[in-house]
């Protein structure tokens, strides 16, 4: 009953959808208030359809209703509460309803808090955002029900990938989804600007905190699964350059992008038709990860949709609306008005730097993961493009992006001063000549790149610094009035400079994790004792345990600073008898932003253990950088002038701030 | 959902698993081994999706890591190995595509796109640039509304006195 009850509001979702995608495209022709307000109520009901027919799945799988193929596939009655909520969206059909799911969620969440949109953009917002529900119905509805059911109903569910059964898959996938669908937004505000031939200043004001939502969800969501990788897989990679993660990657380039981008428009006036294409890019992209990962088009183990109906489906949605948004680009962009003149060395100049160099980086990572697709397809021929080509690519193009940054909000509007941002700038090249220098002599002989590098990221984070300590007056005026400045300054400042120093922050991660890893792989018999980057291990005991749904070898070590046990580390091999598969449980012990890291080998039996042991220097940071930068998102788009429904801007800061 | 694939290709290899890199493979010499280790990472592991043999818990990678070793011992140079499993293996094997015809427009793209975007922009920005010329030209004053102009405040302040 449940499962016919979710697969009807599926349907009944989608007839909405359907009404929505045309009824207040007729109203907006026609202009009819009446018509066009019907976009409002449909989209509050398909969320409600939606929302019906997601918690009929979950309560599928939380009462393991081994009647519904999907939960017998996905699901075991043994397993924790918190897997089969999370199980849901572990597989294809449960991750498609997820996202439509959050597709309609957008959808009902610019209906409530769109009033303040004139009523015909609204209207074509939501039709677009329609167009595509729709086609995700269909897809679902047609190719992969998650509710059909089972003729002869087992006793016991096949159980979910181990793997997965990990609080990363709570939080990874919706986090993504988030993020690839919250460009939906983006995207239908650009297709409806489009429509009515119109987009001016406001226009960016309404798109960028429904971007920036979109975007910090897929920054953590990025972050969250490379470190979920780095402690579940077992040999401490947290960023691979597998073409699913570059699936990621492309939408939060481009999404990065249009944020700089929309900060122009809606400041300057300029960029307009850029602004367009780059908001139709950014979930195009979104699309084509989808279709990559859910196609199967990855070949070998990747395929696990091997039903090429599936693939072609998805193919089918991503040239009609990749196709269609690119062409009525094309034919209306021109008639979009162009304002606001700049500088090569502006605010705006900086920023179109940025977009240029994010576009790039995109394009690299577009080539380097359908390449090898389109080969074959073509000429048969089979290569590989994998982590060596993109640092090599990839790579370079970071470094002037991150030379320029600190420039850029140091720079005016319209016209800029070259030579007065290097000279505030002059605080920041200093401390990272200081920790270039002291880089260099403690690693003495070592990689000169690196030294380099770590230069780099401290230039990115004071020169992020300068900005707000000039503008507040720290070191120069009295503290009180510093402080009364400091609460003055508008959160978006703030933002900026908390995302900007986030990214020197990350790289330093990147950069001590990638040259000053120490590792040693050993085999180890309990009560051996072996060293690392100065702490000593001792393998006091390896023993058997029982978990609920698995069996275990744990492996007890002790971690010695100077002969005293600081701590103990249990890193362990699981069995899970269902699935007769193996998961490697790696311990992790996290000194400052540092870590140490074990992952067991194979057990012998005369009970000695192959172990790997990492020391991850500032590792953590690689992680901490992007959780700045969405804190830094948060902070923005806590700002008045943002905010969903602020009418107008806040005069309380006018005294204090010069306009930007 | 990205990691669950990656996920799932873990645990298919985890199916029949040995681990990545084990103690008893390892070279003796620790510069010999640190090149094997280098090689490794450039090398791909056939049977799995984008994961080099050093990261790898298939037994292929495990038998290939060997062979690296192998030739290692042997004396080949870094590029020797390379090409001892390109002549086996094809370039399937190198995770860096070697630059050939088939290969170019996969490293030449960024340049290209780089150079092409930078290009566009500065032929726009002055194009643009001398429209607004223009537009101030045309705005200008002509010579008479010049002379008119002149005439006007040269008698102002007389008209005030």
């Amino acid at each position: 009953m449940i499962a016919e009850s979710g697969h009807y509001a599926l349907v009944l979702a989608l007839g909405l959808a359907l009404i929505q995608s045309t009824v207040p495209i007729l109203g907006a022709r026609w202009r009819d208030v009446a018509l066009m307000n019907v976009a409002r109520s449909t989209a509050i009901a398909q969320l409600l359809f939606v929302a019906a027919s997601f918690a009929a799945l979950v309560t599928l799988h939380v009462s393991s209703d081994f009647s519904v193929v999907n939960v017998v596939e996905n699901s075991h009655s043994m397993k924790p509460l918190l897997y089969k909520i999370t199980g849901v969206w572990g597989n294809h059909e449960g991750s498609m309803l997820l996202w439509v799911s959050i597709l309609a969620l957008f959808g009902g969440l610019v209906a409530i808090f769109g009033n303040n949109l004139p009523i015909s953009l609204r209207a074509h917002v939501l039709a677009v955002q329609a167009w595509i529900a729709s086609a995700f119905y269909l897809f679902i509805l047609l190719t992969s029900n998650p509710f059909l059911r089972i003729a002869n109903p087992p006793m016991e569910g096949r159980d979910l990938n181990p793997v997965l059964q990990d609080i990363g898959l709570a939080v990874h996938p919706p986090m993504l989804y988030l993020g690839y669908v919250g460009f939906s937004i983006s995207f239908s505000f650009a297709i409806a600007a489009l429509i009515e031939g119109r987009i001016d200043a406001a226009w960016a004001r309404w798109v960028r905190p429904w971007t920036l939502i979109a975007w910090i969800f897929l920054t953590t969501g990025i972050a969250m699964g490379s470190y979920w990788a780095y402690y579940s897989l077992g040999w401490g990679g947290w960023w691979f350059w597998d073409p699913v993660e570059n699936a990621s990657l492309m939408p939060w380039l481009a999404g990065t992008a249009l944020l700089h981008s929309l900060v122009v428009m809606e400041k300057r006036n300029a960029l307009k038709v850029w602004t367009i294409l780059l908001s139709i890019l950014a979930f195009s992209l979104s699309l084509l990860g989808t279709f990559l990962v859910r196609s199967g088009v990855l070949t070998s183990v990747h395929a696990f949709a091997n039903d090429p109906r599936r693939g072609v489906f998805i193919l089918l949605i991503l040239c009609v609306f990749i196709g269609g948004s690119l062409s009525l680009y094309v034919f209306r962009a021109s008639s979009l008005k162009q304002g606001g003149l700049f500088a090569p060395i502006s605010r705006e100049g900086a920023l179109v730097l940025n977009n240029l160099l994010l576009t790039t980086a995109c394009a690299t990572v577009f080539v380097g993961t359908l390449y090898p697709l389109a080969l074959e397809v073509m000429t048969g021929e089979k290569i590989s493009v994998g982590a060596p080509f993109f640092n090599l690519t990839f790579g370079p193009l970071f470094v002037p992006l991150l030379i320029a940054l600190p420039f850029g909000p140091l720079l005016a509007w319209k016209r800029g001063d070259l030579l007065g941002a290097a000279q505030r700038l002059t605080v920041a090249g200093v401390v990272a000549l200081i920790g270039l220098a002291l880089v260099m002599a403690w690693t003495f002989g070592g990689s000169t790149l690196a030294p380099l590098a770590v230069g780099l990221a401290l230039f990115v984070i004071v020169g992020a610094l300068v900005d707000i300590v000039e503008r507040i007056g720290l070191f120069r005026l009295p503290l009180g009035i510093a402080a009364g400045r400091a609460r003055g300054l508008p959160r978006s400042a703030w933002g900026t400079m908390l995302a900007h120093a986030g990214v020197g922050i990350a790289l330093i991660g990147i950069v001590c994790e990638t040259s000053w890893n120490s590792e040693n792989i050993r085999t180890m018999k309990p009560g051996d004792v072996t060293n690392i980057a100065g702490y000593g291990l001792k393998l006091e005991s390896v023993t058997p345990r029982q978990g609920p749904n698995y069996r275990e070898m744990a492996a007890k070590f002790s971690v010695l600073v100077g002969g005293r046990v600081i701590a103990t580390m249990l890193p362990s091999k699981r069995n899970f008898t269902t699935r007769s598969a193996t998961t490697t449980e790696a311990a992790l012990l996290s000194r400052g932003a540092s870590q140490l890291y074990i992952s067991l080998g194979d057990i012998a039996p005369d009970g000695s253990v192959a172990v790997r042991i990492y020391h991850k220097p500032l590792v953590l940071l690689i992680w901490f950088g992007p959780v700045l930068m969405a804190l830094g998102g948060v902070l923005s788009l806590s700002d008045r002038r943002l905010r969903v429904g602020a009418p107008k801007p806040a005069k309380s800061y006018r005294g204090l701030q010069a306009a930007e | 959902m990205k990691r669950t694939v990656l996920a799932l290709a873990f645990v298919v290899m985890a199916a029949t698993a040995a681990h990545a890199v084990l103690p008893d493979e390892m070279m003796a010499d620790p510069a010999k081994e640190a090149r094997a280790r280098g090689l490794s990472r450039e090398l791909r592991c056939m049977v799995c999706q984008n994961q080099s043999i050093d990261d790898s818990e298939a037994p292929l990678a495990r038998d290939l890591r060997l062979l690296v070793r192998e030739r290692i011992a042997a004396g080949d140079s870094d590029a020797q190995v390379l090409d001892f499993l390109v002549a086996r293996y094809g370039e399937f094997v190198l995770l860096k595509p070697r630059l050939n015809s088939h290969t170019w427009l996969l490293w030449f793209l960024t340049p290209l796109a780089l150079s092409a975007g930078g290009m566009t922009l500065w032929v726009q920005s002055r194009r643009r640039a001398r429209a607004s010329d223009q537009e101030a030209a045309a705005s200008r004053l002509t010579p008479d509304e010049e002379a008119r102009l002149d005439r006007l405040i040269a008698a102002e302040p007389a008209s005030e006195k």
